[in-house]
């Protein structure tokens, strides 16, 4: 079996900036002061005396050739496949980098008044009415930074919203219920909102016990549920109606953590499932860039049962087809964000939306499914796939047949690196022990997920035949596997002159 | 590939979904436009936001600020912006060494010791310093000046609501437009933070150790805030004048107005807080064979670890715009920055200087300031401000009214290093002609 190699990480050591400083260099000029210089009115108590003594100093080609060697130790979308489970991790188009830098868009000030950022305005107008009909929720606030940011926002939502409905009886509901299997930031989330968390069991087909679920239903605590749908498994929530259903009659609300929306959009819409809220995460589904962990932006989605509760201000059309704030929302948790939250993330999901076009949202769900689907069928041999349930955008394996040998999954992990490819999720989701959680996304072709497979393969085989060399992955980068333990015990957080 | 699989067509893909639940319609979205229709559509929206194409006087939490040619180039190299979270640091330590950079630039502007990652703005990063304040002090008020930035303080409050965390605003003094002797006094011993900003909304520098000394004297933290992060290149630090948690809005270092966001939050502490603070911290590690890297650290804080017990629940921040920031003040830097801050404090006390000498105009806070100060005026400031808009050209400034709306005749100027002499001028002459 031979695979060929789609990238190597050898590249020259580059220190750290402060280690090149250089006294007295600079790369940099402002024109010259064109007013009278005065002396200020600032007293000299107010004023910096350290010279700002360990900033760099620098030319511009030091600049450009310390970031371009430093970018050439990482990897990234544009090298190749990127499978990391719930990160959907795919093509970052570049005209939406275009679009967020037209510089009536740019150089817009955020409290510009209303008629000087019509444009702006239609932008986040239009970008919520696409998504609510993407996702069957009229009620819409872009202003949330990223998902947790959003799962934030709507988890307080609901908790307006039941401290309205009920009055001093919600305080007796202060339970949220999560699965087992899902993203830390949901029980984090909760828990900012003021819920306590119980933990729903998963049955051993990777879904919600709904047994469980009913029990835990049944003491007039519940809140709400926080779900992710398809779950962290890669599998759809069958009975989602009838999960729905429990919650709602029980008094609560359910929340749909969107992380994994490339697996429905176009395709069913949680809004006809009988969710509440939802966020999206236009980093993942609507290919806003990773940026290597941010920004992001997660949009919050709800019934219009919970409008009123959305963050302000709300951005709406006047009877005139004017674009206008809306602060007038006196039951609204209030604002979660300065301004109006990621604007430039809009812009490009929005690009992404129309350059696909409601066809190509579809067929992008689809091809993200059954990429999934060939990489799993092409893995099952190898490697041991504990949910017997068809996988939707992303499939969970675990290392139990190669552990057997020693080998495990971050070894697997840094092997794949080896390879050429970036690897998956590992050890999430935490349910699932030695877990690889698999996603290709939309943006890999056929021949690239053979390659992946026969990567994997070929790994599978090494396990066996010279486990060592598994072991001891990654071979070919710059620097081997980072004592990271060590890191923690004394923990070394920035540069210092005298750590030279 | 379906048949590779085993199916017979794209719908058997999503055969786990129950029937009645599915799609039975295409979206209701529109079809897809090709690049060119793309662009056009978008550069028409763009030419519909007259705002952006104004000489502009507008700062409160967004500044515009030179940016250097090479940041963006840096920014739009693939490795950097199309990558994801450094989980893997063997095929990450692009992101890592910078992020370690990032790191240290805070906490030698902002005088700290430990800086994280980023968060998400300035804003969200204030609320969260109170959120640790809390778990630092297990003490449950938070007294925060009312000349910090109103959207800020509506963060804040949104934050603590449910964290059993009581908010108080102080009131700021009227003459000098710098918080009031109350704020101060106001500390007691069930206080964990006092929360301050300097410069604060109306432009005003705040004595610091003043306020960190009345914190102190409790057993409170003082929390400082900053919006225009340029002002650390002039001004003493605020760890030196005894601040325990710094956070800022990093925007003017590199990044774009672009209506808001995104932008990244600035967050540094004392070494002895390092293990409540929120979000992500890269630190140096080594491998085998002894070569330095970096990697993501004291995870122990996090919510993929701890769950419902993390500092945070931040996840995603805001990578890319951290190392705009990098780039930014490495090409500034340790000149740059202090250059930059000079002009733009120059420029601001000329400006000032100037409008007071307008007929009708004056400024109404005595407080020293850096590069934005308040000005009243003779009519209305939104009326006054949307006539210099329209027949001049020029965005003098924002209404206060529009944040407070009993101060109807003041409204804030701001004015930076892109700010020419020529523009200056502009601002006066329509001053005195409107």
């Amino acid at each position: 079996m031979s695979i060929t190699k789609v990238t190597s990480h050898i590249s020259p050591n580059e220190q750290l900036i402060f280690e090149r400083s250089q006294t007295g260099r600079i790369g940099y000029r402002l024109p010259a002061l064109d007013v009278d210089e005065v002396e200020l009115n600032i007293p000299d108590e107010f004023r910096r005396d350290d010279d700002l003594e360990g900033m760099p100093e620098v030319s511009e080609v030091d600049v450009i050739r310390h970031f371009v060697r430093m970018s050439t130790w990482n990897y990234s979308i544009d090298v190749g496949m990127y499978p990391l489970g719930s990160c959907t991790m795919k093509y970052n188009s570049r005209l939406n980098e275009r679009v967020a830098r037209i510089a009536g868009f740019a150089n817009l000030h955020p409290l510009t008044e209303e008629q000087d950022a019509q444009g702006a305005l239609e932008v986040i107008y239009e970008l919520q009415q696409h998504l609510a009909e993407i996702t069957g929720l009229p009620g819409i606030s872009l202003q949330p930074a990223a998902g947790a940011h959003g799962e934030m926002t709507g988890i307080m939502i609901i908790r307006a919203f039941l401290d309205q409905r009920d009055g001093a009886a919600a305080s007796h509901r202060r339970t949220m219920l999560i699965p087992d299997s899902a993203h830390g930031t949901n029980p984090a989330s909760a828990h900012l909102s003021g819920f306590s968390v119980k933990t729903i069991r998963s049955t051993a087909e990777g879904l919600t016990d709904l047994d469980h679920l009913r029990e835990l239903c049944a003491h007039g605590d519940v809140a709400g549920l926080m779900l992710t749908n398809p779950n962290t498994l890669g599998l759809f929530e069958t009975n989602i109606k009838q999960i729905c259903d429990i919650v709602h009659e029980a008094g609560g609300l359910v929340y749909m953590d969107g992380a994994n929306m490339n697996a429905l959009v176009g395709v069913a819409r949680p809004g006809d499932m009988g969710v509440d809220v939802i966020h999206l995460n236009l980093h993942k589904t609507f290919s806003t860039p990773h940026g290597g962990g941010g920004p992001g932006c997660g949009p919050c989605c709800c019934t219009k049962e919970l409008e009123p509760f959305l963050p302000v201000p709300r951005i709406v059309k006047s009877s005139d087809s004017s674009f206008q704030l809306d602060y007038d929302q006196p039951r609204s948790i209030g604002r979660v964000k300065a301004f109006f939250g990621n604007y430039g993330m809009m812009l490009r999901a929005l690009a992404y939306t129309l350059t696909h076009g409601n066809d190509g949202l579809r067929e992008a769900t689809e091809a993200a499914v059954l990429n999934t689907r060939y990489v799993a069928a092409g893995l099952v041999e190898d490697y041991d796939k504990p949910f017997a349930g068809s996988p939707m955008h992303e499939v969970v394996f675990t290392d139990k047949r190669q552990s057997r040998k020693g080998v495990h999954t971050l070894d697997i992990a840094k092997r794949l690196i080896d390879y050429g490819f970036h690897p998956m999720t590992i050890y999430f989701p935490l349910i699932v022990q030695g877990a690889m959680l698999i996603e290709p996304t939309e943006s890999v072709g056929r021949q690239e997920l053979d390659q992946f497979v026969a990567a994997m393969r070929s790994i599978a085989s090494e396990s066996v035949e010279d486990p060592e060399l598994v072991l001891n992955a990654p071979h070919n980068t710059r620097i081997g596997r980072l004592d990271e333990a060590a890191a923690a015990r004394k923990p070394v957080l920035r540069w210092k002159p005298d750590t030279d | 590939m379906l048949e590779a699989i085993g199916l017979g067509s794209a719908d058997e893909l999503f055969d786990s979904i129950p029937q009645d639940l599915r799609l039975q319609r295409p979206l209701n979205t529109p079809a897809a436009l090709s690049e060119i229709e793309l662009l056009d559509r978008f550069e028409q929206m763009g030419a519909r936001n007259a705002g952006a194409a104004r000489i502009s006087f507008k700062g409160a939490g967004a500044y515009s600020h030179y940016i250097p040619t090479i940041v963006d180039h840096i920014l739009s190299r693939s490795e950097f912006f199309t990558a994801y979270t450094p989980y893997q640091p063997e095929i990450s330590q692009g992101t890592l060494q910078t992020i370690f950079e990032f790191q240290t630039l805070v906490c030698q502007l902002t005088g700290m010791e430990v800086a994280n990652a980023s968060m998400y703005d300035g804003s969200t990063a204030l609320a969260e310093a109170v959120l640790m304040a809390e778990r630092v002090t297990r003490r449950s008020k938070a007294i925060a000046s009312s000349a910090a930035h109103p959207q800020y303080l509506e963060v804040v409050r949104t934050y603590v609501q449910h964290a059993g965390i009581h908010l108080e605003l102080a009131p700021f003094d009227e003459r000098t437009g710098q918080s009031s002797r109350e704020l101060a006094e106001s500390v007691d011993d069930s206080t964990a933070a006092l929360v301050v900003q300097s410069p604060n909304f109306f432009g005003c520098i705040e004595d610091l150790q003043a306020l960190a000394d009345a914190a102190h004297a409790k057993g409170a933290l003082l929390i400082v805030a900053i919006t225009e992060a340029m002002s650390l290149g002039l001004l003493r630090s605020p760890g030196a004048c005894g601040a325990d948690i710094v956070v800022a809005e990093g925007q003017s270092f590199g990044v774009p107005v672009s209506f808001g966001g995104p932008y990244v939050g600035l967050f540094a502490t004392r070494e002895k807080y390092a293990r409540q603070i929120p979000g992500r911290l890269v630190g140096e590690a080594y491998d085998k064979k002894g070569h330095r890297g970096f990697v993501l650290t004291l995870a122990t804080r996090e919510q993929h670890i701890r769950r419902e017990k993390a500092t945070s629940n931040i996840c995603t921040n805001e990578g890319l715009i951290a190392l705009a920031a990098t780039v930014y003040l490495e090409t500034m830097g340790r000149r740059g920055v202090q250059e930059a801050a000079k002009q733009c404090a120059q420029k601001a006390a000329y400006t000032a200087r100037a409008i007071a000498g307008v007929k009708g105009y004056s400024l109404p806070f005595t407080g020293p300031f850096f590069n934005e100060f308040v000005v009243r005026g003779p009519g209305k400031a939104v009326d006054l401000l949307a006539r210099i808009g329209k027949e001049k050209g020029i965005d003098g400034g924002i209404a206060l009214s529009r944040f407070m709306s009993d101060r109807t005749h003041e409204f804030l100027v701001c004015v930076t290093e892109t700010n020419s002499r020529q523009q200056i001028e502009a601002l006066l002459e329509a001053l005195r002609t409107i």
